[in-house]
């Protein structure tokens, strides 16, 4: 990291960017995988394998930058369409929409074992 | 206390310093400069001129943190260096001072800030008012909410800062910047000024407010603590406002 980047409002943007790239990136698999609903037996085969631990552990990697997406996201909106208090741009939100983006994803931990 | 005292108190500790030579092309020059109790990263650099390099090219006028014209690259991160001591921003004693990012390098620590200027202007940074002479100062109220938000940028010196840390006007030749932006968000909120709406379209246009990836770089290193993230949100409020709304 660059020193004049090293700093939480560059983290976030890079949350934000990162979290949405991946998340465009599995689109298409996710499309695909609701194409199969078409066919009973292929979309049973295909559940069967998502029990796997590895592509549960993977599907937790999903949610859990969903759910980062959506709380850096909000953030976005909400600093972009209220004014400020202080002049902080929402700082104090980066560290909890981290912090709740994890929870979320131990909450799918505890559901999916 | 005399120099060769303040030396001895620092027990001759030496800074080692790297400083760019040359312009878009050139090379780090290393200068080792006697450790002071109390020295800005300008009195470094003036040090290096006075006594180790006597054609070093850099800028500085009033060396309190006023003029703007003093900030560089200092260990990679773009500051006023007549306000920045040493003993802040020092790594194991040694320094790396560089020209400002995201404009062209004249020579040495010395850029060309015409593009910084010239952003300004397109950005429709031009006060225009209406009153003559004649006319009495106009009333403004400073409670009011729109006098409350030109506060947010009234108070810059134009150093760039902002402009070299910002990394959309890195990755976009035509971004306008966080200073004009900035610069465009205190005219909109001026009731004086006569073209509020010209600079108000000129900020949502090409290069304007929507460019912002709002990554805060600017507001982080800001030497005077302004905003310009803060402005430029408020111009895509305003802007988002006039399209649904409508506006003058
Ligand atoms: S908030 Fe906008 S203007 Fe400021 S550094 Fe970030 S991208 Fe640049
Ligand atoms: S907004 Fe701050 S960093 Fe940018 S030019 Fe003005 S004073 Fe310098
Ligand atoms: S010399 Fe004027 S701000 Fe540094």
């Amino acid at each position: 990291m660059r020193p004049h980047r090293n700093h939480r409002a560059y983290w976030a943007f890079l949350g934000h960017r990162l979290s949405g790239l991946a998340l465009a990136l599995f689109l298409p698999f996710h499309f695909l995988a609701l194409g199969l609903a078409l066919e009973a037996a292929a979309l049973d085969r295909f559940l069967a394998w998502t029990d796997l631990g590895m592509v549960k552990l993977a599907e937790w990697g999903l949610v859990v930058l969903l759910a980062l997406h959506l709380f850096f996201g909000l953030r976005l909106l909400v600093l972009e369409l209220r004014p400020w208090p202080g002049g902080d741009a929402r700082l104090g939100w980066i560290v909890p929409g981290l912090a709740a983006a994890l929870v979320i994803g131990g909450v799918f931990l505890i559901g999916a074992f | 206390m005399s120099d060769a005292a303040s030396d001895a108190a620092n027990k001759g500790g030496e800074l080692t310093v790297r400083v760019w030579r040359g312009a878009e092309v050139g090379a780090f020059a290393t200068y080792l400069v006697p450790a002071r109790a109390n020295q800005t990263v300008l009195d470094v650099v003036t040090e290096i001129q006075r006594y180790h390099a006597p054609d070093l090219a850099y800028r500085f006028a009033c060396r309190v943190g006023v003029c703007g014209s003093c900030a560089m690259t200092v260990n990679g991160v773009p500051r006023w260096t007549c306000r920045t001591h040493v003993s802040r921003v020092a790594k194991a004693g040694a320094l790396t001072v560089e020209p400002l990012r995201n404009l062209p390098r004249i020579r040495d620590l010395a850029c060309d800030m015409a593009p910084f200027f010239d952003k300004w202007k397109a950005a429709g940074g031009r006060f225009e008012g209406g009153a003559t002479r004649a006319d009495l100062p106009a009333a403004v109220d400073p409670a009011s909410p729109k006098r409350r938000a030109a506060d947010a940028g009234i108070e810059c010196i134009n150093c760039a800062v902002c402009h070299a840390a910002c990394d959309v006007v890195a990755w976009d030749a035509e971004y306008l910047g966080p200073a004009a932006l900035l610069r465009a968000w205190t005219l909109v909120n001026d009731e004086r000024h006569l073209a509020r709406r010209a600079t108000l379209d000129r900020a949502m246009g090409p290069g304007g407010c929507a460019s912002c990836h709002t990554q805060g770089s600017c507001m982080a290193h800001c030497p005077v603590g302004l905003s310009p993230t803060e402005g430029i949100a408020g111009l895509k409020r305003m802007s988002l406002a006039a399209m649904f709304l409508g506006d003058r």
